[in-house]
């Protein structure tokens, strides 16, 4: 086991690596940068740029560097918790940031309970009552969550929170607590924000998680020793729970490297329509006007925490089955 | 035995049955005789096997049907919107989705719409539209409105159906410049629809080449393209493809951006067919036929484009089929954010940027329609998948 999570982590560290990589050739895609466009806004407003002037804020900025000096800067200081600057906000990344990443990684990781504690009750009740109205009627409201574009049911949930409730569910805490420290009050608050934006994004995730579910334990319950069970006297409830289920929960947890990228995407767009302050609402900012720093951070942090995510995944699922750490390192 | 000889015999021996010759001639094939039942099965070209697999799959086929009647009618959105993209009524901004009848007052007259009369009212600053009963418009059937250019090549102005003449048709309400959201959402559909088809064809040509190379030569090119697809595979895609976006050049025409946002879209989603193309390879590159169509002297593009691709592209196009509706959902959701395309282009993502917040839907919720045919168009391509996905494996369950 602990030569699995070793290997684990070592893959982990060329990956990160190429990521940023990745990363830095997208934030420095858009043609100019930063002082490109802020000049020609000053000057759009009438405003003469002294050359001197710029060339002190290229040097400043290091963007006069060439690129792959840039990035080392950028991948060194990272490593040492210094993200940058951001020029739109003129201040380091890290102080602009704040809270966002926390409340980021707490939407996500509610989401994804949300999307389990809906998923797998329905998804035994779909497998064992196969084809009935209620597995047809599941899958169909399953089907139609992954329709919906989630900006759109966000919206919605937001205007019926409104009237039928009386509640601004905007944002992920009530206002007065914006500028609060921590506390038992402001935990309850986001608690009360929290559940429109977790059944948002979780929509579409739960959906392909019930089928995924439901193959499994159809699958695992045409077997034989389900049969030699049942023929002993086992009583059903207990057939299932022994033996199939946990069968058939293993993608469960594998799944969290496919539901997390999902799910921190469904994230970025509801948190613009829900104005949440998670990362979502910055980076689209960010990346429209090409504050190259703070994009690059958010893109990173985002990637970081899926590929996060995932190792832990793939130790959880090795620790609960065997014949993954075993058979770990051979693909074919 | 001495049981068996008792006096009273329960069990007398059988008489010996008489000898019977069958009086048909000899046929020594009789057993490989085939029903012509039987004959058209096993003759089936393999794309023949999934049709009528398919064909099962009622939801799937009339999914396929849907689908396909939507695809056709990005031909003629001009003749099938009663306006043009871009038509303005400015005496009817947010006017409300109006009901066609059929009778007035006991009287049948065909469809119609009640006329209506707008003001502003300058005490809430709001548009508004009082239906006006004893106004019939009645709607013309083919018949000659605005004028349009069918696809740049000529100009006509013939439509399936227009509004009564000087009268107003909006079956479902204009916008905030008083267009109709009903035209506006057929012509939509052309951009919307074939955003995910371009999409398509771009991640397809990456994905078989990428995965038939992986799986055709293995050892390193294997390992290099597994370590890429992986570090795609765990980025979150919709941030990366804001970025992306957000990359395109500014001056760029509205069409080039179009073009821009499917490369996005198709540049990303390879992955999982380039692996599904891999591991189908990784098997079949160890067959008989590949072999001998390597020892002919076949080039490893001949091999892998002639002889292993074609064994699974049912499984590849079930699976493209599968992520279409991916590609249309991203579209929608980059241009509801301004990322994605940009007006005059209109999709309905742009579309939907009208009702981006919840005054629209308190006020004018039929701006919202446009997510209809987006919900639509992803459950048929959804099922149609589905379909396609049980069929490729025709021999499963036959």
């Amino acid at each position: 086991m602990l030569i699995y999570c070793a290997r684990r982590i070592m893959v982990m560290i060329p990956t990160l690596v190429a990521i940023s990589i990745l990363v830095f050739i997208i934030i420095q895609l858009p043609p100019g940068d930063y002082l490109t466009t802020y000049i020609a806004e000053l000057q759009a407003q009438g405003e003469q740029v002294a050359q001197g002037k710029i060339e002190f804020l290229r040097k400043q900025y290091g963007l006069d560097k060439p690129y792959w000096e840039q990035y080392l800067l950028w991948f060194g200081g990272m490593l040492t918790g210094d993200f940058g600057y951001s020029f739109e906000y003129d201040l380091p990344v890290s102080e602009v940031v704040g809270d966002r990443l926390y409340l980021t990684f707490l939407l996500s990781f509610s989401t994804i309970l949300f999307t389990w504690a809906v998923a797998f009750p329905i998804g035994i009740y779909s497998a064992t009552h196969q084809y009935s109205w209620g597995d047809h009627g599941l899958t169909f409201l399953g089907f139609l969550g992954l329709a919906t574009p989630n900006f759109l049911l966000a919206l919605v949930l937001l205007y019926i929170g409104k009237v039928y409730f009386g509640t601004s569910i905007g944002g992920l805490m009530d206002p007065k607590y914006l500028q609060e420290p921590m506390s038992w009050g402001k935990f309850l608050s986001i608690l009360e924000h929290l559940w429109v934006p977790v059944i948002v994004i979780g929509t579409s995730g739960t959906a392909a998680m019930i089928r995924r579910l439901r193959a499994n334990l159809l699958d695992e319950l045409q077997k034989q020793y389900v049969v030699t069970a049942r023929a002993k006297g086992l009583p059903r409830i207990k057939v299932l729970t022994k033996y199939p289920l946990r069968m058939a929960l293993n993608p469960f947890i594998a799944d969290i490297g496919n539901l997390l990228p999902q799910v921190v995407s469904g994230a970025a767009i509801v948190s613009l329509v829900l104005s949440l302050p998670t990362t979502g609402p910055m980076l689209v900012e960010a990346l429209r006007s090409q504050d190259m720093y703070l994009a690059g951070s958010f893109l990173m942090f985002l990637a970081v925490l899926t590929v996060a995510g995932v190792l832990l995944s793939d130790l959880a699922l090795a620790a609960l089955d065997p014949r993954i750490r075993l058979g770990a390192g051979s693909e074919h | 035995m001495t049981e068996r000889n008792n006096a009273q015999d329960p069990w007398p021996e059988p008489a010996p049955l008489g000898h019977t010759v069958s009086d048909a001639p000899f046929d020594p094939y009789s057993v490989e005789r085939v029903s012509p039942e039987q004959e058209r099965y096993y003759l089936a070209t393999q794309w023949q096997l999934m049709w009528w697999k398919l064909k099962r799959h009622r939801l799937a086929v009339w999914s396929g049907v849907f689908l396909l009647v939507l695809y056709g009618s990005i031909f003629f959105s001009e003749l099938l919107a009663p306006y043009g993209l871009d038509t303005r009524h400015t005496d009817s901004l947010y006017h409300p989705p109006q009901a066609v009848h059929l009778f007035h007052e006991g009287e049948f007259v065909g469809p119609f719409v009640y006329g209506t009369t707008s003001k502003f009212d300058l005490k809430d600053f709001q548009w508004e539209h009082a239906v006006d009963r004893t106004k019939i418009e009645r709607i013309r059937f083919f018949c000659f409105g605005d004028t349009y250019e069918y696809f740049g090549l000529f100009e006509a102005s013939f439509h399936l159906f227009c509004p009564s003449e000087d009268g107003k048709l909006f079956l479902l309400g204009t916008d905030r410049l008083g267009r109709d959201v009903l035209s506006r959402i057929i012509y939509g559909a052309r951009i919307s629809l074939t955003v995910g088809l371009f999409g398509i064809l771009i991640s397809f040509a990456i994905g078989i080449v990428i995965g038939g190379l992986a799986g055709y030569y293995g050892g390193w090119v294997d390992n290099v393209s597994q370590r890429l697809i992986e570090i795609i595979r765990s980025f979150p895609e919709l941030p990366l493809w804001m970025a992306l976006s957000a990359a395109l050049p500014v001056t760029w025409s509205p069409i080039l951006i179009y073009f821009g946002i499917t490369i996005i879209l198709g540049l990303l989603d390879w992955t999982g067919l380039a692996r599904a193309v891999r591991s189908k390879l990784l098997a079949l590159r160890e067959e008989d036929f590949t072999t001998a169509a390597v020892l002919m002297g076949a080039k490893p593009s001949r091999v892998i484009g002639r002889h292993l691709v074609p064994n699974f592209m049912s499984h590849l196009i079930a699976s493209a089929t599968l992520s279409i509706p991916h590609m249309i959902l991203g579209e929608t959701a980059l241009s509801f954010l301004g990322l994605g395309l940009r007006p005059p282009i209109t999709s309905w993502g742009v579309l939907l940027v009208e009702a981006q917040n919840i005054n629209v839907v308190a006020l004018y919720p039929w701006l919202m329609l446009p997510v209809v045919p987006v919900i639509l168009t992803i459950l048929a391509f959804n099922f149609l998948g589905d379909g396609l996905r049980d069929a490729a494996d025709p021999y499963k369950n036959a």
